[in-house]
């Protein structure tokens, strides 16, 4: 088997608010091969978040040990994280999060602008802008877009780099459930068809389903896997 | 691709870009006010001096050229110029302040224009008794005053019995001799001036003059002399005056868009967050703060130079006689270095705050 796409052990996460640390993540170990689609679950707090942040390069790791793709997070600065942001990870969140004053399609090319990735798109990223069924909506701004069409631009944008990893933490939580199974099936027609690797976030059970496998999390450390 | 972005979010809340913006107009515009003022009444100075067509001004012991004085110098002395050889007139004249910045010339009408050549009437005719007033063109738009109207100055009425091109010597004219009695200055003068028979001449005429003892502390002056004392330089306090108002520019510059990009930032932290989600680094931010404050600067800066000529406008247009302005586009790069500046340090504050979010706390932001 080739090696993993993430590699984490031990990962620890304390943050330091005033006098007090709280401990997000108490030792995580986890491994992803590329082209899975892992689902991760867990109560209200119990650090999946957290994960995601430290995955996608938003927070610095406490202690343990982190690999994507080859690079070590642990060694990482602030400025290798931000290049971790632009190439290696595309972030889908709750809150579909698309710039409001720019188009759908300005909201794509500004991930490009960051990680200059320049030129005109490729005629795979076209398919997928097809596939998602936003090519007509590209010239709308977010505020006319319904919540299923802006998470699946947020989608579109989260991959226009190529990323390894794509982080959806709770995609779903703010659907309602005919958009919510349009945009799961977007997530396993990704993964199945072109081999996106997958981390998502969700409370839903159904929606873990779509996933190969599902990570049970709770207060800072995976319990289980299913 | 990031000025895509930062002309969106301008457009975004146009009204608060359009004050912002128009905040920054008003400074420059009142830079280029005083500026355009102070040189406008330089020049009009100037021209009103170069057009009376003397070749020599002479001034009294202690005058200065610009400020106003009333006269001091006897009368008498006119005798040593008229009997110099290569001068062809001199005439005396008496200016006397009123009203604070105006003033009003008394002239002995024959001499006066046998020197500068006769004025030209819009309206009216020379004087035909002591009581009467000349006024120019300026002064009569502005005071809706024609001739048979009664105006007092200096506690004296006068009628007016001729208005005139301006450009001469002063705005209003009243016969010299009831100007000396009345301000109780017979046989005083405020200042000579004197033609001379080939303005090749000049030079020398005014080295003799100078040999001469009892001119002794008098300043004689060729025109060009005369008139290269009008500038920034020789008005008392004109220059530091124009500091306080760059100063006072910058420092509301300042404050101005430091609060507008203050409550841009606190408005946008959460597209702060998503920006930095999609990899942009601290520069990256600045960068696009930065930008959008040079763009209101930019638009201000034009906004003050439309607003300056609209403001020169009412100047020569309502109060053309006491006030007069000029366009000066010579200051507009340092109006533009000014607005910058100001725009861009204002931003300053603002801009770091944003780039140094955290990403996390950004994206949670409501
Ligand atoms: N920036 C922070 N500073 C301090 N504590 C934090 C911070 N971010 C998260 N935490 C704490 O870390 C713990 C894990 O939070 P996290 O957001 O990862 O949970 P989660 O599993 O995503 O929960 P949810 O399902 O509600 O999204 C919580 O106790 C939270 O209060
Ligand atoms: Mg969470």
């Amino acid at each position: 088997m080739s090696e993993p796409i993430i590699r984490i052990q031990d990962l620890k996460k304390i943050y330091r608010t005033g006098d007090v640390d709280v401990a997000a993540l108490r030792g995580v170990s986890l491994e992803v091969a590329k082209g899975d689609f892992v689902s991760i679950v867990g109560p209200s707090g119990s650090g999946k978040s957290t994960l995601f942040h430290i995955l996608g390069g938003l927070a610095a790791p406490t202690s343990g040990s982190i690999h994507i793709d080859g690079d070590d997070l642990m060694a990482l600065s602030d400025s290798g994280r931000t290049n971790l942001r632009r190439r290696k990870v595309g972030f889908v969140f709750q809150k579909y999060n698309l710039l409001p004053t720019l188009t759908a399609m300005g909201n794509i090319e500004m991930a490009r602008y960051f990680s200059e990735n320049a030129g005109p798109l490729d005629q795979s990223f076209r398919d997928l802008l097809t596939r998602l069924g936003i090519q007509d909506r590209l010239d709308h701004k977010p505020r006319a877009m319904s919540g299923g069409e802006q998470q699946r631009v947020a989608i579109a944008r989260a991959l226009v780099n190529q990323p390894a990893i794509l982080l959806a933490d709770e995609p779903t939580g703010n659907l309602d459930t005919e958009n919510s199974e349009k945009v799961l099936g977007v997530l396993r027609d990704l993964n199945e068809r072109l081999g996106q690797t997958i981390l998502m976030i969700t409370h839903n059970p159904e929606a873990a389903a779509y996933g190969h496998r599902t990570v049970h999390m709770r207060d800072g450390r995976i319990v289980r896997e299913s | 691709m990031i000025n895509r972005l930062v002309l969106e979010n301008l457009k975004h809340r146009k009204l608060r870009t359009a004050l912002s913006a128009l905040s920054i107009g008003f400074q420059v515009t009142m830079i280029l006010s005083v500026v355009g003022l102070s040189q406008g009444m330089l020049n009009d100075s100037i021209n009103r001096a170069k057009g009376v067509g003397a070749d020599i001004w002479v001034k009294p012991p202690g005058a200065s050229v610009i400020g106003l004085s009333g006269a001091s110098m006897p009368q008498k002395v006119l005798g040593f110029f008229q009997a110099q050889p290569h001068i062809t007139h001199a005439v005396g004249t008496v200016i006397q302040p009123y009203a604070g910045i105006s003033s009003v010339s008394g002239i002995d009408y024959k001499e006066f224009v046998g020197l500068s050549g006769n004025f030209r009437f819009l309206q009216g005719g020379p004087f035909q008794t002591p009581d009467e007033l000349i006024v120019d063109q300026w002064y009569a738009e502005q005071s809706k005053a024609s001739v048979g109207d009664m105006v007092t100055i200096l506690n004296h009425k006068w009628r007016i019995c001729g208005v005139v091109e301006p450009g001469k010597l002063g705005r209003l004219f009243v016969p010299m001799a009831r100007l000396q009695e009345l301000t109780n200055n017979q046989d005083k003068l405020s200042q000579i001036l004197l033609k001379v028979d080939d303005p090749k001449n000049t030079q020398s005429i005014i080295a003799e003059l100078k040999k001469i003892e009892e001119l002794d502390g008098y300043s004689i002056y060729s025109i060009e002399e005369f008139v290269s004392m009008f500038s920034f330089n020789n008005v008392p306090g004109l220059r530091a005056f124009i500091w306080v108002i760059i100063g006072l520019s910058i420092v509301i510059g300042f404050l101005v868009v430091s609060l507008t990009m203050y409550t841009t930032v606190l408005e946008r932290t959460r597209e702060i967050g998503i920006l930095k989600a999609l990899g942009a680094s601290p520069m990256n931010i600045l960068n696009i703060l930065v930008r959008e404050t040079a763009l209101l600067a930019i638009a201000g800066w034009l906004a003050g130079i439309v607003i300056s000529f609209g403001a020169n406008w009412a100047i020569n247009h309502f109060v053309h006689s006491n006030l007069q302005s000029e366009i000066t586009p010579d200051w507009w790069p340092t109006t533009f270095a000014i607005a910058m500046a100001a725009s861009l340090l204002g931003a300053l504050y603002p801009g770091l705050r944003a780039a140094r979010l955290d990403a996390i706390e950004a994206l949670s932001y409501e």
